[in-house]
Parts: structure tokens; C-alpha cells; sequence
């Protein structure tokens, strides 16, 4: 037997003629369609997928769609990445965090000029680094700036679980896990949103289950389906969808099986309940404050909440998105980046304006990057 | 442990050491053991003239170091121009405590790199800096070469020319990221430094009507096309899936969400040529060892000048933009 190689992974899901074939499939089936798809696609990488895949390409003029808010860097409001820039200016301090945060402009710098002048500001590739930085540090106060949606909590908590096990007292968490179905509710409530399907986001669906989309078809009217991020992954879920809304369906389905159940990964749940619990609002950048849509420590845990610990250097004031900025209407399905005045012109990826420009799975970086091609 | 002291870089006796015990032994060459103030060059036609500070970290890595990518750097812009890389100067600032033992395999490096071109390191300098001023050693080197092809320039690039590129793509960038984060890599991922001279001559030789050549470092392939098609106000449509990608590499891709495309280069370049040459370009490459992988991967267009598409095999095509940024991973 042949070793298995991670090509073998994926090769099949980027297959030239499975992704042609699905394509024709949908557009013969988007024929019987009463009306246009406006497909939310939730998760930032799923827009990845589409725009890096050329998928619109791809389908009839009858399908298009809505990058929703599930870019964790992008939905980070400034308030909160002052908060960062804050820890990272107080002496003896490291702060570390995942990937793009450390571009992301807040009100008046970013973590990565703070780090251009001399402030010890760290990526990390997983939070368990964190351990080794700690213990390496014992005389610098180590913070590490959590982010990310359902995907990335439960590397917070293990990381908390170890730094307790291993008595580390100098880690410190500022806590900026966000959930999907408030914001999902965020976008739906005033039933305004150009909104009739979602794309359910895949990797969130791994941690928590399908279980917590359960009220959306019911709400909203809307079939969901969980897709994975390569290419065939997504064409198929939007057949799968085609097929729902020719069925007069609107239910939660799983296309990636591989990976996603309804009831989730249980012992990463059990873990984020041990030490997170959900927090009053939280104010997302381009939607505004959403309730009950994030993650806090537990109140038994304030000796290592950065919130708690270091609350005096925060700043409070909520600062506004740029009056310029359409992302809330992007997010919505109202506008598309192209009707933005500002895209690619004061707002580009290198100086974004506003929430969606911020990470490459940004709905306007990726409209930056790969769009315009008809 | 020996290690480099400030009195090395100080024009005593120490320095007088390094310079005959280290530098003369291994760069050995007439013009160099003279030991003037300026090295007196003659050259017959026009030349070609460069310079590259090299910085890396790690300074050891799989497939390199800072001394082989100090002389092939800049043997390689000059080889890109048409021309045969002649003179080099080599200026190294060091930190004070640096191994000599490190020192020395990074000369010896370099000198072995030089025999590839027959180009020889003419000048030099040393400088030693206070611990904890620099990281390690920086090198610059500044090199000439004389035009044995004129005008090869990325201002060139015509309607109808085929782009070539010599080799797979972004093992140098994706070596040295899994070095610098710690990651055990595998031992079949390599950088591909190269001294790309030879192949150059070759293609020269063979009277290649060469438009541009490109070696494709910083930024990747995806900058150095973008660059072309800026240069020469074209468009570039690439082949997504004639590009060609080592599973290691495509692995590190993988794993933290890059793109081979945005990954440095330091012996893959990329050429346009007339079409009618092409097959025969290619087939000049391949007989090089570092261009095995060689291959057409797209064509010189004008559906959207200054830019560069990347079409798939399924019908569907994206601009390939230039890459922004650190190189950071993804998150989720």
C-alpha cells in the first residue's frame, strides 16, 4: 500500500473535471429556480474559496453572493485593537496573537507599527506557543490577544487549562471570541438582508456542531447547508441548496461530511464552558453591537483576564466605523464592494477604511485581490 | 570557542589575520591579494552593474546560506540583464562574538558558489559592530558583468511572447519560514539557491530571442510578473496548472494558508521569449539539474495591461495581485 500524501487529501476537491461537471450541474438545475439566489456564504474562507476559485465564473447570472461577517480580523471593532496596542505599550509587556490582527489599524496605530517601535509583539502559529513564551518570560507580563469564532475558542481554553496545570501566573487573556448564529440574527433582524440561503462556515460547524444553525431555516425562511473550503465543497453545497429551494425546502444540511455532525466535537464544548461563558454585547465592526454574540472569562478566572487585571490602561470609548464605509450594507447583501466609493481607491488593503478591506477574507480585500475579472 | 572580536574589523593586526588567513585564502585572485585601495578592472564592453545586502535568518538553511545567496544574488541580477557576471565586491558587517567557525563556512560557501560563474570577488570590507547592534552578519555584495546580450529588460515584454519559468516555485521561501518558526521540515524541502549563470549562457548561446528574465526572490512569482507587466505595460495570463509546485512546498501552503506564488525564489526566474522559441528554450533549461522543472506557464497578452491573470483548468480566472504585507497564517 502506497503512503498517504496530504495531496491525496485534497487534489480530488480541486478537480478540473468534478468542479466542471458541478458547475453544468447547477446551472441546469438554477434553470427551474423561481428566483434569484442570493447565497450568504457566512465564513471569510468560503469567500476566499469563491473569489481565489473564480467560482462566480462559474455560475448562472441567477445565483450571487453575500460574504457574510465571518472574518474574526475583519469584525474586530478599533475600541478593541486600541485595547491591544494599550497591553503592548505597558512595561514588561509581550503580547502576542494569531495572523492578520497584527496589521489591522485600530483608531490611531496598528500592533504592527507598535512592534515597528520597539514594542515586543508576537504572532503566534497556535496559542499553545504561548505556554513556551511564558515560561521563557517569567519576569515580562505575557498577553495574548484570543480571536476567532467557534474554531479558535477551544485552543484558548486548552491553552488555559495548561497554564493552570503548569501554575504559569504570568499568561494573561484578552478574550475576543465571537459567535456566529447572533451575528447570523444581527443580519437577518430587520429583514431587510438580500439574504434567501446560507453557506453555513465549516470549521465553526466542527467545534459546535450543525445543532446551533438549527433555528435559522426556521427563522428565516432559509435553507443552510455546512460546506468545507475547497472548491468542489462549495459547488456542491450550492446544489445542495438548489435542490432544497426546488424541494419548497429550507432545512440544515451537512456537505462536509468528513469533518462536520450535528452534535460537534463535545469534549472541545465542555472545555470553552469550563472557563468562557457568553458576554453581555459585544460591538462588531461594520454591524454594531450585537448581544450575547461573544465570549468573556468566567468571573472566577478574573485573576488572569487582561480586561480585569490591566483595566486602568483601556481605553472605553466605542469608536465608529469611517463614515464612508458601506461594509454594514456588503454584510447585509444590500451592496456589493464595487458600489463603494471608496474601494481601492482611500480604502485598500494596505490602508483599509473599513471591516471588510481589513483580512483576506475580507469581502472587499478579496474583491481587491482576485475580483474584477468578468 | 574562536569568535570574531571588534579588533578584527579595527585595521590592526587582528584584522590584517582575518582578512589574508580568511578572505585572501578562499577568494583567491589577482586583483584581490593586490590589496589596493580600489580594484583595477578592464572590461571590453558595456557592463551591467548591481548590488544586494543579504540578512537572512536563519543564516544556515536547508539548500544554503547567507554566503551562497550573497554570491548568487547578485550573480543572478546580473545574469538576468544578459551578462556574464565578471567582478564582485563583498562587504561584511559582523557582530562582535560571531562563531569564526560560522564565518569561515560562510566564505568557503561563498567562494565555492563563485567557481559556478567564474566570477571573482575583487574587494572587500569588514566591519565588526558591538554585540547586540546587529543580528549576526549582514553581507553586501555589489557586482559587474559584461552585456553579452543587449537588451533584455522588463520594459520588453511584447504581444505574443511566451513566459517561461526555469523551475518549481517558493522552496526558498517556504524553507527559511519553517526554519525561522521552528518547525521541523522535512528533510526533502530545500531552498533552491542557485547560481542561474550557466543555464543563461546557455540559452544566450543558443541565440533565445529573450524579451525579459527575472529571478523570482522577494515577493515570489506573483511580484516578479506584476513587475513585468507593469514594466511593460502588458498583460500576463499564467497557466495556474502549468506552474509547478513541490508537494513539501504545497504542503507549508496548506498548512498556513500561503500561496507558493507570494513565496521568494532564489534559483527559479522567469523569462519571456518569442514563441517560436519557446519549446526549444525549455528544452535548453531542462538540461540543467536546477531546471528540470522547467516549463511555459503563460503568454504576453493585452486583455487587462499591467495586470496578471491566472487562468484555471476549469474555465474560471483571477488577478494575481501582488502579495501584501508580512507573509502571516491564517487563522481558522
Amino acid at each position: 500500500m502506497s503512503e498517504l500524501r496530504l495531496k491525496d487529501l485534497y487534489a480530488g476537491f480541486r478537480n478540473t473535471d468534478t468542479i466542471s461537471l458541478l458547475a453544468k450541474q447547477i446551472t441546469e438545475a438554477a434553470e427551474e429556480l423561481d428566483e434569484d439566489l442570493n447565497i450568504m456564504e457566512v465564513c471569510g474562507g468560503h469567500t476566499h474559496t469563491i473569489m481565489k476559485y473564480g467560482l462566480l465564473q462559474l455560475l448562472p447570472k441567477n445565483i450571487s453572493f453575500v460574504h457574510g461577517p465571518g472574518c474574526p480580523v475583519c469584525i474586530m471593532p478599533k475600541e478593541r485593537i486600541d485595547h491591544a496596542i494599550a497591553l503592548a505599550n505597558m512595561d514588561d509587556a509581550i503580547l502576542i496573537t494569531l495572523g492578520d490582527m497584527i496589521r489591522i489599524p485600530g483608531s490611531k496605530s496598528s500592533l504592527s507599527l507598535q512592534r515597528a517601535q520597539g514594542k515586543d509583539i508576537r504572532p503566534l502559529y497556535t496559542p499553545m506557543d504561548a505556554v513556551k513564551i511564558a515560561q521563557e518570560n517569567p519576569k515580562k507580563k505575557v498577553i495574548f490577544f484570543a480571536i476567532g469564532f467557534e474554531t479558535t475558542t477551544p485552543m484558548t481554553a486548552a491553552l488555559i487549562k495548561t497554564m493552570l496545570e503548569q501554575k504559569i501566573t504570568n499568561l494573561f487573556f484578552h478574550i475576543n471570541h465571537v459567535l456566529v448564529p447572533p451575528a447570523i440574527d444581527a443580519i437577518m433582524a430587520d429583514a431587510k438582508a438580500r439574504v434567501n440561503a446560507f453557506i453555513g462556515p465549516s470549521h465553526v460547524s466542527v467545534i459546535s456542531g450543525t445543532k446551533i444553525f438549527e433555528q435559522v431555516p426556521v427563522s428565516y425562511n432559509t435553507p443552510l447547508v455546512v460546506s468545507g473550503f475547497e472548491p468542489v465543497d462549495v459547488l456542491q453545497g450550492i446544489l445542495m441548496i438548489i435542490k432544497q429551494k426546488l424541494q419548497d425546502k429550507a432545512e440544515v444540511q451537512i456537505q462536509y461530511t468528513r469533518s462536520v455532525t450535528v452534535e460537534g466535537n463535545i469534549k472541545a464544548q465542555k472545555m470553552i464552558k469550563t472557563y468562557l461563558q457568553p458576554r453581555e454585547h459585544f460591538r462588531w465592526r461594520g454591524i454594531g453591537d450585537i448581544p450575547l454574540s461573544a465570549m468573556q472569562l468566567k468571573p472566577e478566572y478574573a485573576s488572569f483576564d487582561a480586561e480585569v487585571v490591566f483595566s486602568e490602561v483601556l481605553p472605553n470609548e466605542a469608536i465608529d466605523d469611517h463614515k464612508l464605509c458601506i461594509c454594514g450594507a456588503i454584510l447585509r447583501g444590500l451592496s456589493t464592494p464595487m458600489d463603494c466609493e471608496v474601494f481601492g481607491g482611500a480604502c485598500t488593503p494596505n490602508t483599509p477604511l473599513g471591516s471588510c478591506m481589513v483580512s483576506s477574507e475580507g469581502a472587499c480585500n478579496a474583491y481587491f485581490r482576485y475580483g474584477g475579472i468578468r | 570557542m574562536k569568535t570574531v572580536q571588534l579588533s578584527h574589523g579595527g585595521g590592526g593586526e587582528e584584522a590584517n589575520t582575518l582578512i589574508h588567513d580568511l578572505f585572501y585564502t578562499h577568494f583567491n585572485n589577482d586583483i584581490l591579494i593586490k590589496a589596493e585601495d580600489a580594484a583595477v578592472l578592464q572590461v571590453e564592453k558595456k557592463i551591467a552593474f548591481t548590488t544586494d545586502s543579504f540578512t537572512v535568518t536563519p543564516l544556515f538553511f536547508n539548500g544554503g546560506d547567507i554566503g551562497k545567496l550573497a554570491v548568487a544574488g547578485t550573480v543572478n541580477d546580473l545574469a538576468m540583464m544578459g551578462a556574464r557576471p565578471l567582478y564582485l565586491s563583498a562587504a561584511f558587517i559582523i557582530e562582535e562574538g560571531f562563531a569564526f567557525d560560522e564565518l569561515r563556512c560562510i566564505v568557503e560557501s561563498m567562494a565555492k558558489e563563485l567557481k559556478k560563474s567564474g566570477a571573482k570577488i575583487v574587494c572587500g570590507d569588514t566591519k565588526v559592530v558591538p554585540r547586540g547592534t546587529l543580528d549576526k552578519i549582514f553581507i553586501n555584495t555589489s557586482g559587474i558583468g559584461e552585456l553579452i546580450r543587449e537588451n533584455i529588460s522588463a520594459h520588453n515584454l511584447n504581444e505574443g511572447d511566451v513566459i517561461i519559468s526555469s523551475g518549481d516555485i517558493g522552496r526558498h521561501g517556504a524553507t527559511v519560514l519553517m526554519h525561522r518558526e521552528g518547525f521541523d521540515v522535512s528533510t526533502q524541502l530545500k531552498s533552491d539557491c542557485e547560481t542561474l549563470w550557466p543555464a543563461v549562457e546557455s540559452l544566450i548561446h543558443e541565440n533565445i530571442s529573450i524579451s525579459t528574465m527575472r529571478d523570482a526572490t522577494r515577493g515570489g512569482l506573483s511580484a516578479v510578473l506584476n513587475e513585468l507587466a507593469v514594466s511593460s505595460g502588458v498583460c500576463i495570463e499564467i497557466e495556474e496548472s502549468a506552474l509547478v509546485i513541490s508537494d513539501e512546498v504545497q504542503g507549508v501552503c496548506e498548512m498556513f494558508g500561503f500561496e507558493a506564488v507570494d513565496f521568494a525564489n532564489e534559483g527559479t526566474f522567469v523569462l519571456a521569449v518569442a514563441s517560436q522559441h519557446a519549446s526549444f528554450a525549455v528544452e535548453i533549461l531542462r538540461m540543467f539539474g536546477f531546471c528540470k522543472d522547467a516549463a511555459v506557464i503563460g503568454r504576453v497578452t493585452q486583455k487587462y495591461p499591467r495586470k496578471v491573470i491566472l487562468n484555471s483548468s476549469y474555465g474560471s480566472s483571477r488577478f494575481l495581485d501582488l502579495p501584501k504585507g508580512e507573509l502571516l497564517p491564517r487563522i481558522c
